[in-house]
């Protein structure tokens, strides 16, 4: 004696914000079920678990009828199978490409690959994302990446239109995608203390500032790519350490900036020709594609490790910066200041973002 | 050449990709009308193809419009191979004849294909050129309006209600043609599809002709229904009442003093204030007794040859009628009233009307429910006189009814004529709520047909009665009287004014809010026995003390708390065996099923606290092994009628202790549960003097009103005595286990969750104030019992469970609209196999405001004022809402998560599309900028004021505009299409009725697993003929259905071979509606609301 067929079909589409999560999540309609229960969803009505069971199959089943237009959030408009009040399409649509940061973090800068898709047990098992639903993060950020890599305009308003996301969930893409296009080293040892958010900021720096699409952002920009001719200016500011006399003065510059208002000044200074090369350094190498996968764990080990071991606070960090870029501007012979705030700036902020435990 | 069709295919997207290499369509369309075909040309490789084609015109006689679908396929083109289909558009344009209804359909409408499901959508435009024909021997009927919807529909007045009429027509099922064994699944089904479509046009069509003969000009409550009878062939069977519609027009509409000044007449006498208190409690007087059931088992319920059914299915076209009437009556008339009636309806073969409610004062007193079955065996038909005639293709059954004997409308006609002749026995002339239905397994077939014997005043039917009257004043006011649906609800009722009353011959004016419940049936020639008491509400008239009808509660009736749905649920098992013997064990258990259905839902009525029964719906289904019974009714609190008893139990062993606590214990159950009831649905009657009028019969009887019969062949009337013999009803006496578990039965019947109210009518008696959250569903399960040796009582509770269960889901499900009403629930079961029983439901749930809604109840009361407040509230209450609208109106308040109010915001944006206030007349244009006023107000998004020269233009081109407006809003193309099995959608006015939605679809699949297994399948198949629906709607210009229902689900599966079948059927009535806060911008002259709206649109 069984339930044979059991089907409830709304004229507008019924559904529940929180069987959808459980669905995106990818339990089973079991596992969801007992979630509910937990949940207590049955204390503010009066059911059964069998009612529970029906009503979580019945979304489920909905769900996966609806995923087809999800896959193409523009034809959930113009689609005439379900009824769905505007407001809930954004909000099924929002949900739907919402991503764990968790996830997002072990996927950035890996290739959106068949190869990677088939190594996502590994994903789900340190994560503790179902398969199921590491599958549906990947194939969506696999979607967004193919949609928008050759398009022209800016990333996240690419994303946007096409997805139709929020603001915010559009710029997180913009990063998944850009990580993923510049194949941008995530996974050593020393960045695992990095979370998504913090690779996240760094994207849109990077985003903001070095890619063509910065310049002008109206026209023809790409914005996933980095400008390239912006990387091959970069080799300018070698200066910087080579010329000795230029050196010395942007040591004294910085240091007379910076006297009595950082506790690390005596650390400073002395590490100072040391910074200031791994700096410029790491700005030198850009212009090889491998050394800019490298940027992160570059930063990490030449800048951020030695400051971290000489205790150096945050905001010791940020007016150290803050002065090292303003005070070329005082250097006599360096000429490539424009080069140097956008690509300062830029690291500035990354690192300000990456300086933490 | 009566018309000429015009098609324009424009465009097509979301097509599937045929070519697997390039991923891509080379598509194309076929368009065939009759036997004309057009193609457009091929657009390759694209899935979102432009074809923007020529007008392809069909010049067609008007027969064939009204019978043929316009067919539409889209094929992919294959160079080297045969085309291959992607799917089909059926276009019904029947909408296109009326000159009321749409002008042109246009829009987006889903690739239907039966195997693969909807596989994109194609744009269409179709027209068509009617030219007049003034042929008076035409075979076509254009013109004639078609409506589902069961009451006068809201634009319209009926002038005249003509009366019952009713057509079938009958072929060779497709399916079971030979040349079925070599085509394939979907050649077939699509053949199916095309016939029925076919069938149902030429039966409309024939109907129509039908209500021409008549003079009429509409059909009013049309039901058509399938009967699949495999083998023997495929039926397609309507009925419907013909009627004179008027459209209502400005001037005509009554004016607002008119329809709020009713409300004063009909005061409710203040019978509350009765200076007696009650001294003596209604409570159980009745002594114990045990039930008998007077059935007597000596008649005949067998199939009887059909020599006698012969005879009997002539009788009537001889005109039996009034002369079995005049004998069966006997005694007095009790009017003059209703001897004009009854000559009125006399002329009449079946005094029958569709409806389930009526304009004020059509309805004068309500008998009681009657109710007939008969067994059928479909092998009959295997005729060899037939065998030549039925490979026409299309067969009228008719044209062969004079020389044989054994067809389907002598099986009608036969259990019409007892339908007929059990309203008689009632003292009534008329059956109102009248439907008819089928059940058919294997060859057996189950007719059913059921109504409510009724009383009706003759001002509708006949003109020659308005003419009869020398009151002048009477006849000046009677385009006010008869302005049936208006939605202003015109309470100008005649038997309030008591003059008039008197010249219609009404001995005494029975008040509107009871004069329905009182007796037709002389008091001294009961035809059963029953229980009497004067009115409780007016004092002076005999009432009943239940009440049990088919009909929706009438809206000026005076009702106390709150309504409830009741079930009575029912399994019997029966030995599987073919033929006569099959058909005699099943007509010797339906008397006995039905007893107890109806024993069931007295009980359940007592066990409520209530005394009266709505929307009465009695199913029985026949399986191979079993006889499934389901009867749903609203349960009410009738002023009028006297307070039930409560329920008291019976042992039959008294000796023994234990059994006496045992019994005890249950008896304080039910006491409990009953006081519980009452507090639950407010049931509080004002306490009054029981007044026992001596009955003529000698002892005080439970009263029943279930007239039924069986029998296939005796024109006596089998009349079951229901009412238990000589004993009460109130006493349950538990003598064997069976009680026991019909006492379990009664109390595990869990009362809906706090929020929640049921009802299987059209409005929930109690409730008023409904809110704009409107959600329409269609619920189907199917379970299967896989233990053989089931008992009677085992699969009671099986059934029982899986309805009960099924509620509860419901509840569940729509928890987020609480507070809210669950309207027309209406179930439908079935045993499609041997162990599976199918339960089917579609309801809508419809929020309403708590708070509210005591207030207005009490006013409500004050004014008894019923009908007019769920329509008229909105628009009384106007002026106070203008100011506070724009919270209330807002749909996507935050509290409602669920979002099932759709846009109502929407509407407001196309307010104020067009307003050029130079060409209206001054009072136009000052309302005008009252709704601008107010758009502003309310509105989020600019104000384009254009200056169009069409703003005065017909209502299409204000509606197409209004629906691109809405879009544009949504911002999505897809236009919002409201579903509704009711005939209203509240806080809306229906300003325009676009004509019929009757739609037929099967699905098949053979990947049954990879769909989803059987629950995946038939939810993607009922959402995709949800789309369908409100794709056809939305072309047609519309942006709701009413009185939308699903009329057969059949649901056939084979898990072994991974194969499934579904046919549905859906109608529905496509309309256009408007906010009454849009329209009623003003509360100044309403009426021009009506076209000032159009235009603002």
């Amino acid at each position: 004696m069984s339930m044979e067929l059991d089907v409830f079909v709304g004229n507008t589409m019924l559904l529940d914000e929180e069987v959808y999560k459980l669905w995106l999540d990818g339990y089973t309609v079991g596992d969801a079920v007992r979630l509910r229960l937990e949940g207590g969803v049955l204390q503010e009505c009066e059911a059964s678990e069998e009612v529970l069971h029906s009503d979580t199959m019945d979304q489920f089943r909905t769900f996966q009828m609806c995923e087809r237009f999800l896959h193409c959030p523009s034809k959930l408009a113009n689609q005439l199978l379900f009824q769905i009040p505007p407001h809930r399409q954004a909000m099924l649509i929002e949900r739907y490409y919402m991503f764990d940061s968790g996830f997002a973090r072990e996927l950035l800068g890996k290739k959106l690959s068949k190869g990677t898709k088939k190594d996502l047990d590994d994903v789900s098992a340190k994560t503790g994302i179902t398969l199921k639903s590491c599958r549906r993060q990947f194939d969506n950020f696999k979607r967004v990446f193919k949609a928008v890599e050759e398009l022209k305009g800016p990333l996240v308003e690419n994303i946007q239109h096409h997805f139709l996301l929020s603001d915010r969930l559009a710029r997180d893409y913009a990063a998944v995608v850009f990580f993923a296009n510049s194949r941008f080293e995530t996974g050593k040892r020393k960045l695992q203390y990095l979370s998504f958010q913090d690779f996240a900021f760094c994207a849109r720096q990077l985003i903001s500032y070095w890619t063509v699409g910065s310049v002008d952002s109206m026209l023809e920009g790409m914005d996933v790519d980095l400008e390239k001719e912006f990387l091959h200016d970069l080799k300018d500011l070698k200066i910087l350490i080579t010329d000795k006399d230029m050196l010395d003065q942007h040591k004294s510059l910085v240091c007379a900036a910076l006297r009595g208002k950082i506790k690390v000044f005596n650390e400073m200074e002395g590490n100072f020709k040391n910074l200031s090369r791994a700096l410029v350094n790491i700005a030198v190498k850009l212009t090889h594609t491998k050394d800019v996968r490298d940027l992160f764990i570059d930063l990490v080990e030449k800048f951020i490790e030695p400051c971290r071991s000489d205790r150096w606070a945050v905001g010791d960090i940020r007016l150290f910066l803050t002065h090292y870029t303003s005070t070329a501007h005082k250097l006599d012979t360096f000429r490539h200041l424009v080069i140097w705030d956008r690509y300062m700036g830029v690291v500035k902020s990354c690192i300000l973002k990456m300086y933490h435990d | 050449m009566p018309g000429k069709l015009k098609a324009k295919i424009v465009a097509g997207r979301h097509l599937p990709v045929m070519d697997r290499a390039s991923d891509l369509t080379d598509a194309f369309v076929e368009v065939k009308f009759g036997n004309t075909t057009f193609k457009t040309d091929v657009y390759p490789k694209s899935l979102n193809p432009q074809w923007n084609s020529e007008w392809f015109k069909f010049e067609v006689d008007d027969e064939d419009l009204q019978d043929e679908p316009l067919q539409i396929t889209v094929l992919d083109h294959d160079t080297y191979s045969a085309n291959d289909a992607i799917g089909k558009v059926y276009i019904d344009i029947d909408p296109l004849l009326s000159s009321e209804a749409a002008t042109v359909i246009s829009g987006w409408f889903p690739i239907y294909d039966t195997i693969h499901g909807i596989r994109g959508e194609i744009n269409v435009l179709v027209k068509v050129d009617l030219f007049n024909d003034l042929n008076r021997f035409r075979q076509s009927s254009c013109g004639v309006k078609f409506f589902c919807t069961t009451s006068i529909p809201r634009c319209y007045r009926a002038a005249m209600v003509h009366g019952f009429v009713e057509e079938l027509v009958v072929n060779e099922d497709p399916e079971y043609q030979w040349i079925d064994r070599i085509r394939t699944p979907r050649a077939s089904n699509e053949a199916r599809q095309r016939l029925i479509s076919l069938m149902s046009g030429e039966l409309q069509r024939k109907i129509g002709l039908k209500v021409l003969e008549m003079g009429g000009n509409a059909v009013v409550g049309y039901l058509q229904c399938f009967d699949l009878e495999g083998e023997s062939g495929l039926v397609v069977r309507a009925i419907g009442t013909a009627c004179t519609l008027e459209k209502l027009s400005n001037s005509s509409a009554a004016a607002p003093p008119a329809c709020n000044s009713p409300s004063k007449d009909i005061k409710e006498p203040p019978f509350s204030e009765d200076p007696n208190p009650n001294t003596h409690s209604s409570g159980p007087s009745t002594p114990l007794k045990t039930q008998t059931y007077s059935f007597s088992p000596s008649k005949s319920y067998s199939r009887q040859s059909s020599s006698s059914d012969t005879d009997l299915s002539l009788t009537p076209k001889t005109g039996m009628g009034s002369g079995g009437s005049a004998g069966k009556e006997g005694g007095p008339l009790k009017t003059l009233l209703r001897q004009q009636t009854q000559s009125a309806l006399e002329q009449r073969e079946f005094p029958f009307f569709t409806l389930t409610s009526f304009p004020p004062g059509f309805l004068i007193h309500v008998g009681g429910v009657v109710s007939a079955r008969s067994v059928k065996l479909l092998d009959r038909i295997h005729n060899p006189a037939l065998g030549n005639t039925r490979s026409y293709k299309l067969l009228d059954w008719n044209s062969f009814a004079a020389d044989e004997p054994e067809t389907r409308d002598a099986w009608w006609e036969e259990i019409r004529q007892e339908i007929k002749s059990h309203a008689r026995a009632l003292g009534c002339h008329a059956v109102v709520g009248y439907s008819e239905s089928t059940s058919i397994c294997e060859e057996v077939c189950i007719l059913s047909a059921s109504g409510t014997a009724a009383v009706l005043h003759p001002k509708f039917m006949q003109e020659g009665c308005l003419d009869g009257y020398s009151d002048p004043s009477r006849l000046s006011r009677q385009p006010a009287t008869f302005s049936a649906g208006s939605e202003k609800g015109e309470f100008d009722i005649f038997p309030q004014s008591k003059d008039s009353s008197a010249a219609l011959g009404l001995e005494e004016p029975s008040p509107p809010s009871c004069g329905f419940c009182h007796i037709p049936y002389d008091e001294l020639n009961i035809p059963f026995p029953a229980h009497l008491t004067y009115c409780y509400h007016c004092r002076r008239q005999k009432v009943p003390d239940v009440l049990f009808t088919t009909i929706d509660m009438p809206a000026e009736a005076a009702v106390t708390g709150k309504g409830c749905l009741i079930q009575a649920r029912l399994c019997r098992l029966k030995k599987k065996a073919q033929g006569e013997v099959n058909a005699t064990a099943i007509s010797n258990l339906l008397p006995f099923m039905e007893y107890e259905l109806h024993t069931q839902l007295m009980n359940k009525l007592k066990l409520r606290g209530m005394n009266a029964l709505f929307g009465l719906r009695i199913q029985i289904s026949v399986g191979e092994n079993m006889l499934v019974g389901l009867a749903s009714a609203t349960a009410v609190y009738l002023t009028a009628l006297p307070t039930p008893g409560g329920i008291q139990i019976a042992g039959k062993t008294p000796s023994d202790i234990t059994y006496e606590q045992h019994i005890s214990n249950m008896q304080k159950k039910i006491n409990d549960t009953i006081a519980k009831n009452k507090e639950l649905y407010e049931v509080n009657p004002p306490e009054v003097i029981e007044e026992v009028i001596g009955s003529p019969i000698p002892e005080p009887r439970q009263r029943s009103r279930l007239f039924r019969s069986h029998s296939e062949s005796s024109d006596e009337v089998s009349e079951l005595d229901l009412s238990h013999g000589k004993k009460d009803a109130f006493v349950l006496e538990i003598d064997d286990t069976d009680a026991v578990e019909d006492i379990h039965s009664l109390l595990t019947d869990t009362p809906a969750p706090a929020g929640f109210y049921s009802c299987n009518t059209e409005i929930m008696p109690g409730i008023y104030n409904w809110t704009s959250g409107l959600q329409m569903f269609t619920s189907v399960r199917v379970f299967r019992l896989s233990n053989a040796n089931l008992t009677n009582q085992g699969l009671n509770k099986i059934f029982n469970d899986l309805c009960e269960n099924l509620l509860k889901s419901l509840y569940f499900k729509l928890r987020s609209m609480i507070p809210c009403c669950l309207c027309h629930l209406n179930f439908t079961v079935a045993v499609p196999e041997d162990e599976l029983i199918q339960v089917a439901v579609t309801a809508v749930a419809m929020t309403f405001d708590k708070d509210q809604a005591q207030e207005n109840w009490k006013l409500g009361a004050d004014k008894t004022h019923m009908k007019a407040i769920v329509e008229n509230e909105e628009q009384l209450q106007f002026p106070l809402e203008l100011c506070t609208e724009s919270p209330s109106t807002n749909p996507f308040s935050p509290c409602r998560g669920t979002g099932l109010q759709e846009s109502a915001n929407a509407h407001a944006t196309p307010r104020a599309a067009s307003v050029d206030y130079s060409s209206f007349a001054d009072r136009w244009s000052s309302w005008i900028e009252l709704i601008r006023l107010k758009a502003q107000t309310i509105r989020r998004g600019s104000i384009k004021t254009t200056s169009s020269l069409e703003k005065a233009s017909p209502l299409p081109e204000g509606r197409s505009r209004s629906l691109r407006s809405t879009r544009s809003y949504a911002g999505s193309t897809v236009a919002v299409v409201k579903m509704t099995p009711l005939s209203f959608i509240p806080g809306t006015r229906i300003i325009k009725y676009l004509g019929i939605i009757n739609m037929f679809f099967i699905r098949e699949t053979t990947s049954l697993r990879e769909e989803g297994g059987v629950s995946g399948f038939l939810h993607a198949f009922i959402a995709e003929v949800f789309a369908m629906v409100r794709a056809h709607v939305a072309a047609l210009g519309g942006n709701a259905v009413v009185s939308y229902s699903m009329k057969e689900c059949v649901f056939m599966e084979n898990p072994n071979k991974n194969q499934a079948q579904c046919l549905i059927n859906v109608s529905g009535d496509a309309v256009i509606f408007m906010r009454e806060s849009e329209l009623e911008a003003t509360p100044a002259p309403p009426q021009t609301s009506c076209s000032g709206g159009e235009v603002t649109t």
